[in-house]
């Protein structure tokens, strides 16, 4: 199969220039990353500060361009500059804060600003607003100020106008880091949806370990580079490696790790409470 | 206080009012001020507070909410009655201390304190039933003929609606910054005018700094979305002029008339 999104080892720099307008430092956020993703997949990217992910995010719609290496979105390059709106209609992004991604005064407004900028004629505009916020469970709220939503609220409304701009992929940057817990969860499940039902490719980046485990695959990212990756399972089953760069694991894989670690015969990489469950009563 | 200020908000309701073509408000409040500066005379402001009254009626806005936006001119308001009441030459009425009340300074102090707060009323319920989106799109259209004298109408028209959009979002920052430095010592209610707006420069410092970085990822927010000027862009709700903005403007026709009228019969 064709791959939606194509990296080819990426690096970005960013410079730190003196009053002279000197180069004073050279900072590698992302130094020399290969991925590979296909249509349909759910990707988790984790990494705590500094790790490069949403570097890496920001390149997947061409907002940052590639110091050296390639990206290639549905098999353009980000590089050419004629098809950079196509890109970002390709591969739409939602951000860490909702208060400002969110360009209209009225929900259904903001919808619309996506599909405004395409030049989408007018009635099909209105479908697709109505499309993107019921994908989101949002419709009720069409005529509502976004000041007055919640944190998980707002950031429904800001995947509803990707959504309307018909992407094959989205990039959620951090969606849920200025959340609380019901509103992360409120946004996970709509990726969710959208993955499941609409078969839209996910591209989720965030350093909570409970959104990413019901991920296709999962990319750990340290110091610019892939640290490790594979399915949530392979994983959180190295629990030393992990911990060793300062990440955490899941409250039940850490718990199943340790009851292992003293002597308990049950299997690596348990992720959910049932299967722990399962596992002990097994026993 | 300053989460008060009604002007740039939008109050959601289902009115005529509110379905009114946005150029349509823009010309009515424009005419609607313009009216209330040209007629001097009790009997036309008579006519403009009917008017006034019967718009905020149709457009179902609570009294209370644009008396809220009210409080915080009064000061500009009181400010203007003070300073005409006294300071007019013309006829004394009444002596108080040093001061004089003349016959001419009254009048013209209760014409001031009857336009500037119909001004604000009659401007409010326009921001009021109008999305600032709404609002910028009317001037965008509107002004259009201008893009031929190579004025960006379509820019100006987006910085306008963004600025009006982050007007609360800013607010509700700034007074967060005052809580977080109150919390630390700082005193914004103590000592004279001076003192006071001394006071109010270590939260703006942040506030800047903040506005700064929103205005960065509202940009690449922007730009994710595929935004790249005027050109070629489409809109949700194009502007059309319906059968009830033409009824609207021969409203606003029959208040000017009425208007004239009234001057014209009662002169005072």
């Amino acid at each position: 199969m064709k791959n939606i999104i194509k990296v080819e080892n990426l690096k970005h720099e960013y410079h730190k220039y003196g009053e002279d307008g000197q180069v004073e430092s050279v900072h590698s956020a992302v130094d020399g990353v290969d991925l590979e993703v296909q249509p349909g997949q759910f990707i988790a990217i984790l990494g705590h500060n500094g790790s490069g992910k949403s570097t890496l995010a920001k390149h997947l719609n061409a907002i940052l361009l590639p110091s050296s290496g390639s990206v290639f979105v549905d098999g353009k390059d980000t590089k050419d500059m004629e098809k950079i709106w196509e890109i970002r209609q390709t591969a739409g992004m939602v951000f860490q804060n909702p208060d400002n991604q969110i360009i209209g005064t009225v929900v259904d407004e903001d919808v619309a600003f996506g599909p405004e900028n395409m030049g989408v004629p007018t009635e099909e505009i209105g479908r697709r607003v109505e499309e993107g916020l019921k994908t989101v469970g949002m419709w009720e709220y069409r005529s509502h100020s976004p000041n007055k939503l919640s944190g998980g609220q707002k950031q429904r409304v800001a995947i509803a106008g990707v959504v309307a701009m018909h992407p094959k992929c989205i990039v959620l940057d951090e969606p849920t880091a200025m959340l609380d817990p019901v509103g992360r969860q409120e946004v996970i499940a709509a990726a969710q949806r959208l993955n499941k039902e609409e078969g839209v490719t996910i591209l989720l980046i965030t350093h909570y370990m409970e959104e990413v485990i019901h991920a296709d695959r999962v990319i750990v990212m340290d110091q610019g580079r892939i640290l490790m990756q594979g399915t949530p399972r392979e994983v959180f089953s190295q629990v030393e490696t992990l911990k060793e760069h300062r990440l955490d694991v899941p409250q039940v894989t850490l718990l199943a790790h340790e009851l292992k670690k003293s002597g308990v015969k049950i299997p690596e990489g348990i992720l959910s409470i049932e299967e722990l469950v399962e596992a002990l009563t097994s026993l | 206080m300053i989460r008060d200020i009604t002007i740039g908000q939008y109050y959601p309701a289902d009115s005529v009012i509110h379905r009114l073509d946005p150029r349509t408000k823009l010309v009515g409040t424009m005419v609607f001020i313009v009216s209330l500066f040209l007629f001097r005379s009790f009997a036309a402001y008579a006519v403009a507070l009917v008017f006034l009254a019967g718009v905020i009626r149709t457009s179902k806005v609570p009294f209370k909410f644009l008396v809220r936006g009210m409080k915080s001119i009064l000061v500009l308001l009181m400010i203007t009655v003070v300073f005409n009441l006294f300071m007019i030459q013309g006829k004394p009425l009444l002596h108080i201390w040093r001061l004089t009340v003349t016959e001419e300074g009254l009048l013209t102090a209760a014409f001031m304190a009857i336009r500037l707060s119909f001004l604000i009323i009659g401007s409010s319920v326009m921001t009021l039933t109008t999305t600032p989106n709404q609002l910028t799109d009317g001037l965008e259209k509107g002004l259009r003929p201008l893009n031929r004298l190579h004025v960006p109408v379509h820019e100006v028209a987006m910085m306008m609606s963004i600025a009006l959009r982050f007007i609360p979002i800013l607010l509700e920052e700034t007074d967060k910054i005052m809580k977080a430095q109150t919390a630390r010592g700082a005193d914004f209610e103590e000592g004279g005018l001076i003192q006071k707006a001394k006071s109010m420069v270590p939260p703006l410092v942040p506030l800047f700094i903040s506005a700064f970085r929103r205005a960065n990822d509202l940009a690449m927010a922007m730009e994710a979305r595929g935004y790249h000027g005027g050109e070629g862009r489409t809109k949700m709700r194009p502007l059309k002029y319906e059968r009830r903005d033409h009824a609207a403007y021969l409203t606003l026709v029959v208040y000017l008339m009425a208007m004239l009228a009234a001057k014209w019969i009662f002169g005072f």
